[in-house]
């Protein structure tokens, strides 16, 4: 018996303690030295900084210049337009997609290792990327467009509407892969007999996706959902590497405001746009916790 | 007729995907083996493709370049060290939340999935205010410090969830021979959690290497910042030289693509397990 050989040589050897019972730290204790770390990363950088960006925040001065900055309104409409266009868009694609990745076939093998390229990569490289292939005078879409129409293409970036459309491509590009995966893991879980049944019923694809595939994933699309509009909020990059929040301004998102005013060294202001939008993160985030913990 | 339409619908599929996905990737290529005279004209493929812009970029032979390696230095570094200092708490925390099932474990738990949740730049502007109340903004050791904060608590989640699926018996026999909890940890838990360990390793490394927002935010003096915040420097005129920034992009973004394809094994079942679960 192989496991007993093993078994005994590390079993005699913890039979004699080498210091005696009382002087060992008990487990708990231990349980809490090994907590420990993370308590204190949590308390240094998470607990302090929020608290003392609260308290920072508390000024109604600080919120009525807000609200008279012409940026705020206009920030605050990009926000919702892009929460609501780019995560939608996105996980509409993300849930066809899937659909098409859970084919078993080689060669879509190889296509799913290709298309986490997106995910896998760094933002800045591909966002400059995209930011300068938009380029209006020197551009490869531009370039591709004269060629095709002999017409110039349009000013991509300088167009607030357009350039904020953009931005919502970048984002829904670098995103789509992870949230395709999510989904694929979701068809797949699915039992296949369900297919085969439905099958046997004569049932078309739309009606296999109506009444086996929806029903199955239709939690997990609503959580995923939720939870990639909360981090569609803070994406920073998607628009600042493509806009900057320009021109003039006009293509700013909460999370870009908040870093703007940083820039300009109103750290109460940044601190304001943010509790701003705490209405409506902290529900989201109260609900994606409880959704977690009703798991374990 | 049927199987070949249906295999013609997924290639109407496919070839849309594989262009969507690429040309970004494709345009960085394109970028920087031109010279810049034909990088600027648009062309689909350089006339005369070269690998120049490369031997500048080594070499430093630009005014935004003139740090280039110290910049990928730091960059490893911040990188190596949040990776090792993420796993080291992470890996303790969720053995003690887990195994030792700890009193206030659960607590800890909460509070840990509460800043998973809070998006990243909303954290950053009272991060940015408490690293300079802690004199740490300029240093390196505040990027790292702010990414194991970002990146512990889902490696903590991940860890935990893993953990939790250890049988129990394991436990009870260690505690039985009289193994000390460091014993159990050392002996029994690491080398079971081993895959998940290097998924999360990788993990927080790469988040570390990718970091833009708080890189800039933290640090920007010349010496300190990594290759990320270096890049976005090229932003700052107009007459940049693009086909070198797009040279630099393509060695920055290299290392993270290779690590997460060698370890993709590991990631893609680690990982998107526990993001979300139905």
């Amino acid at each position: 018996m192989a496991a007993v050989d093993i078994a005994v040589p590390g079993g005699n050897r913890a039979l004699t303690p080498i210091s005696p019972p009382k002087r060992r730290l008990s487990w708990q204790t231990w349980g809490v030295i090994m907590l420990a770390p993370y308590v204190l990363v949590f308390l240094v950088f998470v607990l302090y900084p929020v608290s003392y960006g609260l308290w920072l925040a508390r000024h109604p001065a600080s919120y009525q210049t807000l609200f008279d900055d012409p940026v705020f309104f206009r920030t605050v409409v990009n926000t919702i337009v892009f929460l609501l266009v780019a995560v939608n868009v996105k996980f509409m694609l993300a849930l066809f997609l899937s659909g098409f990745f859970v084919h078993e076939r080689a060669w879509i093998r190889w296509l799913s290792v290709i298309f986490i390229i997106p995910w896998a990569v760094p933002a800045i490289p591909t966002i400059f990327s995209i930011r300068f292939m938009l380029n209006p005078e020197w551009g490869l879409i531009n370039s591709v467009i004269f060629r095709l129409t002999a017409q110039d293409g349009p000013n991509w970036l300088n167009n607030p509407s357009l350039a904020l459309t953009m931005a919502m491509v970048v984002h829904i590009w670098k995103a789509l892969p992870f949230w395709t995966l999510i989904l694929m893991a979701g068809r797949l879980a699915i039992p296949r007999e369900l297919y085969e049944a439905s099958s046997v019923d004569g049932a078309s694809a739309w009606q296999k996706f109506k009444f086996v595939t929806w029903p199955s994933i239709r939690t997990l699309y609503l959580t995923s959902t939720l939870l990639s509009m909360i981090w569609t909020l803070g994406d920073f990059n998607s628009v600042y590497l493509l806009t900057g929040g320009g021109p003039a301004d006009l293509t700013h998102v909460l999370a870009t405001l908040g870093i703007r005013y940083i820039r300009l060294d109103q750290v109460d202001q940044a601190m304001a746009t943010i509790v701003v939008a705490l209405p409506f993160v902290l529900p989201l985030v109260y609900f994606m916790m409880k959704r977690l913990s009703a798991n374990e | 007729m049927n199987r070949y339409w249906r295999e013609a619908r997924l290639w109407l599929v496919a070839i849309p995907v594989l262009l969507w996905t690429l040309l970004p990737i494709y345009h960085i290529f394109l970028f920087s083996i031109s010279t810049k005279d034909s990088a600027f004209s648009g062309a689909l493929w350089p006339d005369h493709p070269t690998l120049r812009n490369f031997g500048t970029v080594f070499r430093q032979e630009h005014f935004y370049l003139h740090h280039f390696w110290e910049q990928i230095w730091n960059s490893l570094w911040i990188a190596c060290a949040v990776g090792v200092l993420t796993l080291f708490i992470a890996t303790c925390a969720a053995f003690a939340i887990s195994r030792i099932k700890v009193r206030g474990g659960r607590t800890v738990m909460n509070a840990a999935l509460f800043t998973y949740f809070i998006p990243a730049a909303f954290l950053a502007v009272p991060m940015y205010k408490a690293m300079g109340t802690y004199g740490l903004l300029n240093s390196r050791w505040s990027l790292v410090l702010a990414m194991v904060t970002l990146a512990s608590p889902y490696a903590i989640w991940v860890l935990k969830q893993a953990s939790d699926k250890l049988p129990w018996e394991l436990d009870e026999a260690a505690r039985i021979d009289g193994a000390t909890p460091l014993q159990l940890f050392r002996l029994v838990y690491l080398p079971l959690m081993t895959p998940s360990l290097v998924a999360i390793g990788t993990y927080a490394l790469l988040l570390a290497w990718n970091e833009y927002l708080y890189a800039f935010l933290l640090l920007s003096h010349e010496n300190t910042i990594p290759l990320a915040v270096g890049l976005g420097h090229f932003l700052a005129s107009d007459d940049s030289p693009w086909e070198l920034l797009m040279a630099t992009a393509l060695i920055y973004a290299a290392p993270p693509a290779a690590i997460y394809y060698a370890f993709r094994r590991y990631m893609v079942g680690g990982l998107t397990a526990g993001a979300v679960k139905s």
